[in-house]
């Protein structure tokens, strides 16, 4: 398999995790390490001014020192708005330029909004960003996006937060086929399952939120979602057998003790 | 004067800084950025970068998100 290199750097482990809808920082850095991923998503928001000057902060809990910090352009609707919070998350993290984009189109959906991510994808490469776009799991935007100089393609599987795994598998190879940069399945994965066929289909990793976050246990998803990656991960660079529609005995045939 | 903090008004007194301002609200600066009228404010110059009537300030930081 492919290594993993985004932004110049080598990761070894294939699994992006996002930091939101934990129960507190505790859980949020208990699931980051069992998730045994090196790279986290964060958000970008208002202060909440008055907080307790002491208590800590969600960075002091994954620190940029050991993980680097991918910070969202969640919630924006606009390009303007999406660039808009990329260059203030680059001066947040000290001139770091690793974004992820994501621009939507509705509240209800969360679906990605094309025209503005292609817009804003142009201005935040010419800006100099190292842009993880996610878009739909439409081949050819993942491929406009590419020429665009976009880091990394990330298509959704399904919605954000819906579980419902990837939808469609063709289109997923399709893009993998279609490009050369990295490809990272990112919403709708529900379970283990569903980032183990991510990259059996042949991702270069899985980026995932509420499938950890919001399991019954998350620090133990945190967990099977590291060894299903790792899995699927293996099957895919093994390679998987053909299928037929028909029976296919393991067992020889000759020397059964009922033959005469 | 008044200012707008993170979408709320605010009276603050006149000529403050940034620093003085982050400072005056208890703000731990490390994870943060500052923006003024939609124009970033680099941690560089909160020294010196003094507010005036009716500005518009973000203060924004890093929280949990996928």
């Amino acid at each position: 398999m492919r290594k993993l290199i985004i932004d110049n750097k080598e990761y070894k482990s294939r699994l992006i995790l996002g930091t939101g809808k934990y129960k507190d920082f505790e859980e949020t850095g208990k699931a980051v390490e069992a998730s045994g991923c090196e790279m986290v998503t964060v958000a970008i928001r208002r202060l909440n001014i008055g907080q307790d000057k002491d208590s800590p902060s969600l960075l002091d809990v994954v620190s940029p020192e050991k993980f680097t910090i991918l910070p969202n352009t969640a919630g924006c609707y606009t390009s303007e708005d999406a660039v808009r919070t990329c260059e203030l998350a680059s001066e947040l993290l000290s001139g770091k330029m690793l974004v992820k984009l994501e621009v939507l189109s509705d509240s209800k959906t969360l679906y990605p909004n094309v025209v503005e991510t292609l817009k804003a994808s142009e201005i935040l490469v010419k800006k100099g960003f190292k842009v993880m776009v996610y878009t739909t799991d439409d081949p050819i935007v993942a491929k406009e996006l590419e020429k665009i100089g976009c880091e990394c393609i990330m298509p959704l599987g399904s919605a954000i937060g819906s579980g419902l795994g990837i939808i469609n598998e063709f289109n997923i190879r399709e893009i993998i086929e279609n490009t050369e940069v990295p490809i990272i399945v990112d919403a709708g994965v529900g379970t283990a399952s569903d980032a183990c066929i991510a990259m059996e289909l042949g991702c270069d990793g899985v980026l995932m939120n509420t499938a950890v976050a919001c399991a019954k246990n998350p620090i133990l998803m945190a967990s099977a979602m590291k060894h299903a990656i790792e899995a699927g991960s293996k099957a895919y660079e093994a390679g998987r057998i053909a299928k037929t529609l028909k029976g296919v005995a393991s067992s020889p045939k000759d020397g059964m003790i009922t033959d005469e | 004067m008044n200012i707008i903090l993170n979408n709320q008004s605010d009276e603050i007194r006149d000529g403050i800084t940034i620093r003085e301002l982050l400072d005056h609200k208890k703000i731990h600066t490390k994870y943060i950025a500052v923006e003024i009228n939609q124009k970033i404010i680099p941690r560089s110059k909160y020294n010196q970068h003094e507010l005036k009537e009716g500005d518009k300030i973000e203060i924004i930081t890093a929280i949990g998100g996928g």
